[in-house]
């Protein structure tokens, strides 16, 4: 999923602080499954700012509205008959939503309320960590289970690198070195010798390298 | 016992700390409560095993939203005693009550119209 994470309350206040009447529009897709932006988050954030408007001694009209997801134009379109309403709106979707937002609705004005991290998933409750890079090659299968574009700070095809020591990355004493578990894994299954075959240098335009990608499904797709 | 403490505490029953969540407690200081506190368990001896602990987190991430704010974070507490210690119910109570009246009314009672 897409991992996120709530930005600090003061950049959001300073984003709305004009604002008399403010929607703040969750989604229930991967920022409902890491908790920072579903309809309890959003219930959060409207407590917290309204506090912090009380407090200031300013009168805001809040409200409070999920949709299912915000990266697809059917939920989007759900909000058509409210979003003249209000002086602005605040997404606690991931980057794609108050893009979907701002280009269904250029009238609106839609402030994000989250900071979007990484491709990961939750290794513990309340703990998550990347694991996909969305180079748009994937290469895992050379490297038993693991990617090392994603996992080694440096994105190593070749490693480890000489800043590994016991089994940590030389950035932090709390980060697995991913080249430490690649090896370990294959030495334990009989498969080291997979390393002895040096990998080329990455064709990175399938990556961001390429500048913004596109995906099109002809079976799909209506034109 | 009949022991008495302050009659300005507005109790609210649960049926395990481990139900209170950040929103509630939010939603109390939202409302106008000058200060709010969970009294839970011992820790070690909850019912379901974590609730005590989880709400503990819970009222630490308030405290933190508090203070980001510029609200006291004194405000909120938690306080763990066992279901027999009627008198330290009422104690905890009373050093609430005197904490709260130090720091005096939330800062968010400024706003006479209430949005």
């Amino acid at each position: 999923m897409i991992v996120a994470d709530r930005k600090p309350i003061q950049e959001i206040l300073e984003m709305v602080k004009d604002c008399k009447k403010v929607l703040i529009v969750g989604c229930k897709g991967c920022v409902t499954v890491c908790n920072v932006g579903g309809s309890k988050e959003v219930g959060v954030l409207a407590a917290t700012l309204k506090i912090a408007f009380k407090k200031e001694e300013i009168s805001i009209e809040m409200d409070e509205k999920t949709l299912e997801r915000q990266c697809d134009p059917e939920y989007v379109d759900q909000l058509k008959d409210m979003v003249d309403d209000y002086d602005g709106i605040i997404s606690m979707a991931c980057g794609v939503g108050p893009q979907f937002l701002s280009a269904a609705y250029p009238e609106q004005r839609f402030f994000p309320a989250v900071n979007t991290t990484f491709f990961g998933g939750a290794v513990g409750h309340g703990i998550w960590e990347e694991r996909c890079a969305g180079c748009g090659t994937c290469v895992i299968h050379y490297f038993d289970g693991m990617c090392p574009i994603a996992r080694c700070s440096k994105s190593l095809l070749n490693g480890p690198c000489g800043g590994s020591a016991d089994g940590k990355c030389e950035i932090s004493k709390d980060l697995e070195c991913i080249w430490d578990m690649i090896v370990r894994k294959k030495m334990e299954h009989g498969r080291i010798d997979d390393l002895l075959e040096m990998k080329p240098a990455k064709d990175w335009q399938t990556a961001r390298d390429g500048g913004p990608r596109k995906s099109v499904r002809e079976e799909l797709a209506n034109e | 016992m009949r022991l008495s403490y302050p009659t300005n505490i507005t109790i609210i029953q649960v049926p395990c700390t481990g139900r209170v969540d950040i929103i509630h407690l939010l939603n109390a200081i939202e409302d106008g409560a000058d200060g709010v506190y969970v009294a839970g368990c011992l820790e070690g001896e909850c019912h379901y095993m974590t609730g005590n602990l989880k709400a503990k987190k819970r009222v630490r991430y308030v405290k933190k939203v508090l203070e980001e704010l510029g609200i006291e974070p004194e405000r909120v507490e938690m306080f763990n005693l066992s279901a027999g210690e009627g008198p330290r119910f009422a104690e905890i109570a009373r050093e609430m009550d005197k904490r709260i009246r130090e720091l005096g009314p939330s800062p968010i009672n400024n706003l006479k119209k209430a949005v």
